[in-house]
């Protein structure tokens, strides 16, 4: 125990330890909008073109998150307009997206002149090198998600659970798929540097999942999703460090054998019952 | 009488795939239509074109009252039963309009309008029930409270009777008859055999329209409104068995 609180006095720690919050909270929320929308899929396929973004930062030597911010958000868009204007198949759109998105990203870190730095870490996370300019981007995020869930609660709720009936009652259904695909967008590219590209689709569904075990009110699966998330990264974060394996990967390990305990407590407590 | 919707010359469809074709209709308020006819001859369509979830190819759709006064029970397998909502949030999602920023408004009144259509049903003790956990009847209970929140002058019912049991069945279009009363309904069913006996006029859907200005129909008739249709008849509940065209024949058999 005091090694733990050792930990907290170095600054690499306290970053780790914020940004694991800060995850939990926007993939907690954001998690349960796509899960109960059945939209993993499209988050998948925003995910992976947003390595496009990331490959196009290292070539022009900007901030990869800020291409890969462009890239995420012009794909959730385009799998929209791309499904409902142009008559495409949904998977298929998603798809043409996801690896479009993949191919540019290789094609520009091939480009690059020299060594692409920190690229493993936007493929599979670091959370140990989470620098402060992202955590206080992560912080903003967090804050903007809160307060939009809360607001609107009620409305993204209705429009989740049955978009035509929602569009007789004249709620601004367009609107707000726009508006909750960009957030998903943020959330995906934000948290990159948490658990990365390959594994971020877990924030979003994992805990979500085990929150469903014990609950089915989508407010109480937000509250249970982002602790959940918050329990197994904060564990992982822990592991990852004493047994000097990968990040990303120890929290995603954890988020599932959480789930397992979850599930089968429950399933133990139920037929006792 | 006053008029609520008109429909002129209507086509409707799915991309390149018209699936209604140069229909009229008119629906005044009092009235109570079957809505019935082959599977796929359009009958949700003309729903979602009424609801304006559906722009018309051609032809005009007028509506004569706000769409908000519209009360919509879909079909129940479009309905995801999984998702994490509880009973009391659907019904009160009825009332949406009143949705953007709810979270800081009180809504006492909107709450206690759900709690009183929950107990009409009779369905109080399932309020906090997550959907996924409902019968059929207990589900199609809550989608009639969720359009009835808004106290519509046109309640419009995509087969309401799909997945319940024969006695929640009989006490549905009970029920419908009593609130018919209040307002007009548009009720799309397969099963002309049980609704032709609570329903006012038949309305015969296959990509065109027939509009039977009575609830008794013949076979020939549907013959030649081209509605093919298979009649079916349930054991406790009500219903005009359809005139048969051939009623000598039919009588000839008692004897």
């Amino acid at each position: 125990m005091d090694t733990i609180i050792e930990l907290f006095s170095y600054d690499f720690f306290v970053n780790a330890f914020i940004a694991s919050l800060l995850a939990a909270i926007s993939c907690g929320i954001v998690g349960t909008y796509i899960v109960s929308r059945r939209i993993v899929f499209i988050s998948g396929g925003i995910t992976h073109a947003s390595f496009g973004g990331i490959g196009m930062g290292y070539y022009l030597g900007i901030n990869p998150l800020l291409g890969a911010g462009i890239f995420a958000i012009l794909s959730g868009m385009g799998i929209q307009l791309f499904s409902s204007k142009g008559k495409v198949r949904e998977d298929s759109s998603i798809a043409i997206w996801w690896s479009l998105g993949m191919a540019i990203g290789i094609i520009f870190v091939y480009m690059t002149p020299g060594y692409a730095p920190n690229l493993m870490s936007y493929l599979f996370g670091s959370i140990l090198t989470v620098s402060s300019g992202e955590i206080w981007l992560m912080l903003a995020l967090a804050i903007v998600i809160i307060l939009f869930f809360t607001f609107f609660y009620r409305t993204i709720l209705y429009i989740s659970f049955d978009e035509d009936f929602a569009r007789t009652s004249n709620l601004p259904v367009n609107l707000f798929n726009y508006l909750l695909m960009i957030l998903i967008s943020l959330t995906i590219v934000l948290n990159i540097r948490v658990v990365g590209i390959i594994l971020i689709l877990s924030l979003l569904t994992i805990p979500q999942a085990t929150a469903n075990v014990l609950t089915r009110e989508f407010g109480r699966m937000m509250v249970y999703s982002v602790g959940f998330a918050f329990l197994a990264s904060f564990i992982g974060l822990l592991i990852s460090y004493f047994a000097d394996i990968p990040s990303g990967a120890t929290i995603i390990f954890t988020q599932v054998i959480l789930f397992g305990l979850v599930k089968l407590i429950r399933m133990l407590s139920t037929s006792r019952k | 009488m006053k008029k609520l919707l008109e429909i002129k010359n209507l086509s409707a469809g799915y991309d390149n795939n018209i699936v209604l074709e140069n229909i009229s209709m008119e629906v005044f308020s009092g009235d109570f239509i079957g809505v019935i006819g082959p599977n796929g001859g359009g009958k949700t369509t003309l729903i979602k074109t009424i609801l304006g979830l559906i722009k018309p190819v051609s032809g005009e759709m007028n509506l004569f009252i706000s769409k908000t006064n519209i009360g919509y029970l879909p079909q129940v397998n479009q309905i995801d039963k999984r998702f994490p909502i509880t009973v009391i949030d659907v019904v009160r999602s009825g009332k949406a309009n009143s949705a953007l920023f709810s979270s800081f408004h009180k809504n006492t009144e909107e709450k206690e309008k759900a709690e009183s259509l929950l107990a009409e049903m009779g369905i109080s003790a399932i309020r906090n029930k997550p959907i996924g956990e409902l019968s059929g009847g207990q589900m199609q209970r809550v989608f009639l409270c969720r359009a009835l929140m808004n106290q519509p002058e046109l309640l419009v019912l995509d087969e309401p009777s799909t997945y319940v049991d024969n006695n929640f069945e009989g006490e549905l279009y009970l029920k419908l008859k009593e609130l018919n009363e209040q307002m007009a309904i548009i009720l799309i069913s397969h099963d002309v055999g049980t609704i032709s006996f609570f329903v006012k006029t038949i309305a015969c859907v296959n990509r065109s329209l027939h509009h039977h200005p009575s609830n008794i129909i013949t076979e020939e008739q549907l013959t030649s409104y081209n509605c093919p249709l298979q009649i079916i008849t349930h054991g406790n509940i009500p219903h005009t068995v359809l005139k048969l065209h051939d009623e000598h024949d039919h009588h000839g058999h008692n004897h």
